[in-house]
């Protein structure tokens, strides 16, 4: 799996990216700067991990979505690329137009940073295939705007499609108020693209991939990927 | 040329932060205020002279960038 981590300025998860990448996969994932206007040869997964690109000026992840890099970034997943956004990068995603919706303030007003449970909805994607249908992992969140809030059109398309992968639920898969810690529609803490290709999530999978991190329940994402690229090639 | 971009949240999209705005001003007693949604303005300075090109600009900018249109409108004005 060749991947490639972007980097804007204010980002402060790529390295755990790309750690997480290369415990997974073996390689080193090429680190791509935001001013760049193309992607490595070969690459086959881009990453846009988590942190606070420029400062979540004007609005969590507008500024970078525009950066050079991402016009790059469009024609990829345009063209099938499969393409991982965590935290401030879906955030990132969704502004860029690659995923439907808009991650809003947290309902309480509040930055959350603890474990939470999500209820992994379907295997059958690569983003998912690392684990089993209605299977609950844990992993951290850490936002003040991972709130994501669509039309209702819009979100009973992601539903009725299936596009729904992660939600927030308890210890026990029980999707329900109390677990839904930042006030998101339907629960939602990952969506797939048209194409399910492009995934975007709040949480960080890449932070529970260790046994010193007392958890390795965020594995099973970056093995799914790597099976599924290494079957590709 | 001096302008304004006004983006406001369009209605029904909560808003939380104005929410607690809201919530602040009847606690320090502000009497009369029945809601509050908060939103940003951007006064920028044109360089042309000609109206209809600075509005069109200043459409380019809120449509590209100032604006998130999925939840947000705006509204663009030539001050002088």
């Amino acid at each position: 799996m060749k991947s490639a981590v972007l980097v804007f300025p204010g980002i402060n998860r790529e390295r755990d990216m790309a750690r997480a990448l290369r415990l997974a996969s073996g390689h080193d994932p090429a680190m791509v700067w935001h001013a760049d206007t193309s992607l490595p040869d070969g690459t086959d997964l881009v990453v846009v991990p988590g942190g606070f690109s420029y400062g979540d000026y004007l609005r969590c992840g507008a500024i970078a979505a525009r950066a050079p890099v991402m016009d790059a970034v469009r024609s990829f997943a345009a063209s099938g690329g499969m393409v991982l956004g965590v935290c401030n990068g879906f955030q990132i995603l969704c502004e860029a137009g690659l995923l439907p919706g808009v991650l809003m303030r947290n309902e309480q007003l509040k930055f959350i940073c603890q474990d939470v449970h999500l209820r992994v909805e379907r295997s059958d994607t690569p983003f998912t295939r690392g684990y089993n249908a209605g299977q609950v992992i844990r992993v951290p969140v850490a936002h003040g705007e991972g709130n994501y809030e669509a039309d209702d059109e819009t979100l009973k398309r992601l539903e009725g499609e299936g596009r729904v992968l992660y939600r927030y639920c308890s210890a026990a898969g029980v999707v329900d108020e109390p677990s839904n810690i930042n006030g998101a529609a339907h629960s939602i803490a990952g969506i797939v693209n048209e194409g399910g290709n492009v995934l975007g999530m709040m949480p960080h999978p890449e932070n529970h991939v260790e046994h010193v991190m007392g958890c390795t329940d965020g594995r099973g994402l970056f093995a799914g990927l790597v099976a599924h690229l290494e079957r590709a090639a | 040329m001096k302008a304004r971009v006004t983006v406001t949240l369009k209605s029904g999209i909560l808003d939380p932060q104005g929410k607690a705005i809201e919530g602040a001003l009847k606690s320090l007693g502000v009497d009369g205020i029945a809601s509050v949604r908060q939103g940003k303005v951007f006064d920028i300075e044109l360089s042309g002279s000609d109206k209809a090109t600075a509005e069109a600009t200043l459409k380019a900018a809120a449509d590209k960038l100032l604006a998130n249109t999925v939840i947000e409108n705006y509204r663009v004005e030539v001050l002088s």
